[in-house]
């Protein structure tokens, strides 16, 4: 019997009202950048151009920062929480209201399928909004003192893998406990940043409090160098992170950071092997494995790797590779020309070092760009692949006999972000939890992401947490 | 009539009780000017050595179980208090201040300790939680030790800073490398025999002394490090050590001269775990 065809079932993009360009989001307004110089963003699935983008200064730069200064002085820390948690609320609202036209253009701007922007980025997005509105009138009670202060001034810069739910994870936070905000969207994914500046219109948000700048790497290089800035929080690579993290050093400005991983997935041989194959591929292939906190290394205990692979080749072989914009893609298009280039020279590395590569049999459009899901066989821990993150679709997979063995190898990366757990054995999982060394682990599941649950990482995956009454403490003065 | 017997002011790396490497020491003197000891003067290697020591006791150290490192440290403070009469008098030596302040100070540095003790087998219940995620999971958070821990402790009141710096650090989990005030290290050395014969597993503290320029550089650049306290640097010198601290972003801090759960906080890190609920 062959398998039935799959119809064409794509989102319409007529809800994406997306203009032909966009300033600057900085006092409550649109604005035209100081050089007026721009830059397009595009539709990485088809190369279309989306918008014209302007490109922030240190002149517009230091506008914002003064309008959110102003914002902060006048109008926002004089608020009370109550009254903070109002505008929050509204804004989770307004982001549910519009939540179709967000994933849409999500999806347009930056590749990733519509069913995970509409299921996952969007609805998270306004979650984060409804969670940290309850904070704002209770940080009392989160155990950072009886009065915790806010910042002030808090300059922000997030990346394009998760645009609008990464500007969640930064703005509700930074508002809720009085903060007012400079963010600086990613370079290839402005959109979503600047239809929520229209959400902040549309909630009445007092001018200033927060504001869009968008721009490239000179531009967030330029932020956070800004003297008037009290914090910085940055989601990016750890090489980024770190340039941020010795421009600050001198004036000991606090930072958190969220940087790269290259988290273990170890497949026991008790696992349920089924679940446990959904889960790998969830763990790598969710977002094109744009994810900081990736399964990117599959550990499998030596007596079941012949048994698991097949069963994952086999279910590779079904991911649906193609058009963001339809319904039952489950891979879309890499971000970026750029990405997707660095993916192809990891990649090549893998296969220069020795390692063995096996790719789904995918159609790849002509247009756009792409890269199909991919894993590599017989990888050693010295392998650049199995030491650097590709942040694309790439799977390393190697092998351990022991527990012990696989907590040492799972451990040995200067990164710790993420890890998974699969084993039917309970004492297991918690003895495995209790010994890897990473911020966030997932057993008998993988890429679950909650406002309540606290993210971050270990080691060199950065500084602090994001999310949870733990996250709280990156916007409050002096807390631990 | 008989000679005092002085004592030799050597390093504690893993237990043990080592000179330099570098066969090297220097010469401390009072107020006055008057000769009180030549401590050794650590070296780059001897650091290494240290660190090396911490690293290899910190598996262990962070799986006792925190009633048990509660009790090790509350040793520390029987075993200190035995021995008030040596840390008065070389605090009085090195700080000139009366014997009435050098008391207050041995007090404190004793209560410090058993204040502590008590955190070791609490924060853990502070700062943990059970979060309620949207969906079928058990989902909770829990704080753990850091690794490896450089201190540079505050020298106001040397044996109170070494004491503000190791024990959050130790009720924490963690391992420490201790460097001791270059003018005031005496305090730090009889302190590590206090360590030495408090169940304290070796390695878990390493106490150098020498010259703060020529070893906090290489305690901020260490790969093998994780955190730093950085209380008893000035602000000049510490601007520079952050930026070399950032090769591995180490968790970098200085601390007021007070005791806090913050100060335990500052060197352990949050896990978050996630597992379906099902039948």
């Amino acid at each position: 019997m062959s398998d039935f065809e799959y119809a064409p079932a794509p989102e319409s993009k007529a809800i994406a009202n997306i203009k032909k360009d966009y300033g600057l989001y900085i006092n409550g307004k649109f604005v035209a950048s100081h050089n007026k110089k721009r830059f397009e963003t595009i539709n990485p699935a088809n190369e279309e151009v989306l918008a014209k983008i302007s490109l922030a200064d240190e002149v517009d730069i230091d506008k914002a920062v003064k309008a959110a200064r102003s914002a902060y002085v006048k109008v926002w820390s004089k608020l009370s929480g109550k009254e903070r948690a109002k505008y929050l609320f509204r804004i989770a609202r307004l982001l549910q209201e519009r939540s179709r036209e967000f994933a849409v253009v999500e999806t347009l701007d930056n590749g990733k399928p519509i069913r995970e922007t509409r299921d996952i980025d969007i609805p998270l997005s306004a979650a984060h909004f409804f969670y940290h509105a309850g904070w704002a009138d209770k940080l009392e009670f989160a155990g950072f003192g009886e009065k915790p202060k806010a910042h002030g001034v808090v300059a922000q810069i997030i990346p394009w893998n998760f645009p609008l739910l990464m500007l969640a994870w930064k703005i509700a936070p930074a508002l809720a406990t009085g903060n007012t905000v400079v963010l600086k969207p990613a370079e290839t994914t402005p959109l979503t940043a600047l239809l929520f500046a229209e959400v902040c219109q549309q909630a009445d948000l007092p001018p200033g409090v927060v504001n869009i700048i968008t721009g490239d790497g000179s531009t967030g290089a330029a932020l956070v160098k800004h003297p008037d800035i009290d914090k910085v929080a940055f989601t990016g690579s750890t090489e980024v992170g770190k340039l941020i993290a010795r421009s600050l050093a001198v004036s000991n400005t606090p930072v958190t950071l969220e940087l790269g991983g290259k988290g273990a997935n170890i497949v026991f041989e008790d696992a349920p092997i089924d679940q446990a194959v959904e889960g790998i591929i969830n763990g790598i292939f969710f977002n094109q494995g744009h994810v900081c906190c990736a399964g990117s290394r599959l550990l499998l205990q030596e007596n079941i790797h012949d048994e698991f692979l097949n069963k994952l080749q086999k279910r590779m072989s079904k991911i649906r590779l193609g058009d963001p914009l339809d319904k039952n893609t489950d891979i879309g298009a890499i971000n970026s020309a750029a990405q997707l280039a660095k993916i192809h020279e990891l990649s090549s590395s893998g296969q220069a070092e020795g390692a063995d590569i096996w790719s789904a049999p995918c159609q790849i459009p002509n247009k756009g760009f792409w890269f199909a899901p991919t894993i590599f066989k017989g990888v050693t821990q010295a392998h650049r692949i199995a030491r650097e993150e590709i942040f694309g679709p790439v799977l390393s997979v190697l092998t351990f006999r022991t527990p012990q063995e696989a907590i040492e190898k799972a451990n040995n990366t200067p990164f710790g972000l993420s890890a998974g757990i699969w084993t039917d054995k309970g004492s297991r999982i918690l003895w495995a939890g209790n010994h890897l060394k990473a911020g966030v682990i997932w057993a008998n599941t993988f890429n679950k992401f909650d406002p309540a649950s606290p993210f971050g990482g270990y080691k060199e995956s950065g500084w602090g947490r994001e999310g949870g009454r733990h996250g709280l403490g990156a916007y409050l003065k002096g807390a631990k | 009539m008989s000679l005092d017997i002085k004592k030799t002011y050597k390093l504690f790396i893993a237990g043990a009780f080592p000179r330099s490497e570098s066969g090297r020491s220097y010469e401390i003197r009072d107020k006055k000017g008057n000769f009180i000891a030549n401590p050794a003067q650590a070296s780059r290697k001897d650091l290494r050595d240290a660190v090396l020591a911490a690293r290899n006791a910190h598996s262990s150290w962070s799986s006792a179980t925190a009633y048990n490192r509660g009790q090790i440290l509350y040793r520390i403070a029987e075993i200190m208090e035995g021995r008030s009469e040596q840390f008065v008098a070389e605090i009085m030596a090195m700080e000139s201040v009366s014997s009435k302040q050098a008391q207050v100070q041995v007090r404190q540095a004793i209560d410090t300790w058993v204040w502590y003790a008590g955190w070791s087998d609490k924060i853990s219940t502070i700062a943990g939680s059970t979060n309620p995620v949207a969906g079928s999971f058990f989902n909770f958070t829990v704080a753990e030790p850091l690794g490896v821990v450089g201190i540079v402790a505050e020298e106001k009141s040397s044996l109170l800073g070494v004491v503000l710096g190791l024990a959050p650090v130790l009720a924490a989990g963690n391992c420490a490398v201790l460097l001791a005030s270059q003018r005031r290290p005496l305090s730090a050395i009889t302190l590590a025999e206090c360590l030495a014969t408090s169940d304290v597993p070796a390695g878990v503290v390493n106490i150098l002394t020498g010259l703060s320029d020529e070893l906090t550089p290489h305690l901020a650049s260490h790969m093998e490090i994780d955190g730093l306290d950085l209380s008893g640097v000035d602000s000049k010198s510490a601007a520079a050590l952050r930026i070399s601290s950032v090769d591995n972003l180490k968790r970098v801090h200085s601390f007021s001269a007070e005791k806090s759960p913050e100060r335990i906080l500052s060197f352990m890190e949050y896990k978050t775990l996630w597992h379906p609920i099902g039948v």
